[in-house]
């Protein structure tokens, strides 16, 4: 009973060294002042600015709509690859695994500097208009972060499944296409949303590799943030923070909610 | 499934545009000079720089031993929790990642300073103030604080995901709770260990981000000096790839040294 409660005490412990920074900076996004560590009263007028931040609101635009697009074209592009490399000879196969691995290991900024280069390079050199840094630019970069991720994650299902069922759809007169789309497709689609969430989440969370390869018109929110933690941030950012935190957080509940109905429903 | 090769072409192109091409760019600009010729120049210079690197590798190290030893006892004790405790608990680990961490990081910010809350609270217990913040220690917490969840979520996964009939058999065979702990379930989770010192090790070699906002101007990381050299001040892409191509070098050795520490097959650490 005593180590139980000496397990309990630390986890609770480590919970508010993880928590205490978070729950100080909802608390003052809803101060009075612009002060940090001094309460001064109670107020939403960072709330009601924050709606009316037109550079904060861009920002966040931006933000989702590059987390939004680079989800989706990794989605594509990673289930196509998962879906090809089954059938590369295991040569490839193990050398295109292997470099999929190289921007989940690669340090954010070496990523960010490496690929601004090329853009700068591209652009300067070659004259390619498309490479100024920007909101393709940005793209590319999330594309190129997000798509491991949903590669490993379509990977495990396409090995769980019995690849006689898609032969025996061929068999039966399937074409190559209708045999993915109604017998393989129906399989991998969990592993695809799990790789698609995961990619939305890494875009979302991402400042770095954003800082090197956005341009001026294509801030994200991260790197406007990172922008004011040079000088001062703004308490709006704290609001904006605490509605995306609660946000998540009743997503979460939701999803795991049902979930548990659903597991409950599967006992009965 | 056989017909379906040409599906991964669009990938493999993806992956050598825009990371084999960049890669080989950087190493183009880390052994060439300005006007693009070859020169050793920019690597001969880099002992200027030796004090940044030797700060960096040690905060790093430090950080990722302070996150093991932080991590692993985490990791056990929720996985002695129910089955929903367990889901809650890796939830509550996962959620503050959902907070921009530069945010999270400048929070840290607001306690330690030094009219901050942490000596507000120590000058209401009549305690001296402390001086935490622009020191070492300040950007070692930050690390600390942002990655402890790198090292706490595989050791979490080996540990929930063991072969329960394992630690059975070796109640069995006479093993009491200590024994049980020492000679099989530590054992099994020393991949994931690894796992996590390379997760850990990796963004706290590179950050310069927590830097910048816990250590001030005077605890320079590798990071910072890369970031100077194309976005900052000292412009200088060349230099500031070659510290990119060093500091890349180091993350291979200290991840091909983790990956022998575990004598399994190769590889295994990378992809568990």
């Amino acid at each position: 009973m005593k180590k139980h409660t000496l397990s309990r005490t630390y986890m609770i412990l480590v919970f508010i060294f993880m928590y205490a920074p978070i729950v100080l900076l909802m608390i003052f996004s809803f101060n009075s002042t612009k002060s940090r560590s001094v309460w001064t009263g109670f107020s939403l007028k960072w709330y009601a600015k924050l709606f009316n931040d037109s550079e904060i609101i861009n920002a966040l635009q931006v933000t989702l709509e590059v987390a939004v697009s680079a989800a989706l074209i990794s989605m594509i592009l990673g289930t196509a690859a998962a879906l090809g490399i089954f059938s590369l000879r295991p040569r490839s196969r193990k050398g295109l695994l292997w470099l999929n691995n190289i921007p989940m290991m690669n340090p954010d900024i070496i990523m960010g500097v490496t690929l601004m280069l090329m853009f700068i390079f591209l652009y300067r050199i070659c004259h390619l208009p498309f490479f100024a840094l920007g909101f393709q630019t940005l793209l590319i970069a999330h594309v190129t972060f997000d798509t491991p991720y949903v590669l490993l994650s379509v990977l495990p299902k396409l090995r769980q499944m019995d690849i006689r069922q898609y032969e025996a759809a061929r068999d039966l007169g399937a074409s190559n296409f209708q045999a993915l789309r109604k017998v393989v497709m129906p399989q991998i689609k969990s592993g695809i949303v799990t790789g698609g969430i995961l990619a939305f989440t890494m875009s979302i969370d991402d400042v770095v590799v954003s800082y090197f390869t956005s341009g001026p018109f294509s801030e994200t929110l991260g790197v406007l943030i990172f922008g004011m933690t040079k000088k001062r941030i703004s308490p709006e950012i704290n609001a904006l923070c605490t509605l995306m935190f609660i946000a998540v957080l009743v997503l979460l509940l939701i999803i795991n909610f049902r979930e548990f109905k659903a597991s409950k429903e599967r006992e009965e | 499934m056989r017909g379906n090769k040409i599906a991964s072409v669009p990938y493999a192109l993806w992956l050598a545009l825009f990371t084999v091409v960049p890669l080989v760019i950087v190493l183009f600009y880390a052994f060439s000079d300005d006007a693009g010729a070859f020169t050793m120049d920019n690597f001969s210079y880099m002992g200027l720089y030796a004090v940044v690197f030797f700060r960096s590798f040690r905060l790093a190290v430090l950080c990722t031993v302070a996150c093991l030893i932080l991590g692993y006892p985490m990791a056990y004790a929720m996985s002695r929790l129910s089955k929903t405790g367990q889901t809650v608990a890796l939830i509550l680990i996962m959620l503050p990642m959902w907070m921009n961490f530069l945010l999270r990081t400048y929070a840290w910010l607001t306690i330690l300073e030094n009219n901050g809350l942490l000596n507000h609270f120590l000058s209401f217990l009549n305690l001296p103030e402390v001086n935490i913040i622009n020191t070492p220690a300040a950007v070692g917490l930050g690390m600390v604080y942002n990655y402890l969840p790198f090292m706490i979520l595989p050791i979490f996964t080996s540990l929930t995901g063991m072969d329960e009939s394992l630690i059975e058999a070796a109640r069995d065979l006479g093993c009491n709770e200590r024994q049980v702990f020492r000679k099989v379930v530590f054992p099994l989770t020393i991949p994931s260990m690894l796992s996590g010192l390379i997760f850990v090790f990796i963004p706290a070699v590179s950050t310069f981000v927590i830097s910048k906002i816990l250590g001030g101007g005077a605890n320079m990381l590798v990071g910072d000096l890369i970031e100077m050299q194309f976005l900052g001040g000292a412009y200088n892409a060349n230099m500031g790839a070659a510290i990119s191509v060093v500091m890349m070098v180091v993350i291979m050795i200290f991840t091909a040294i983790t990956n022998r520490l575990d004598s399994g097959e190769e590889g295994g650490v990378l992809m568990s």
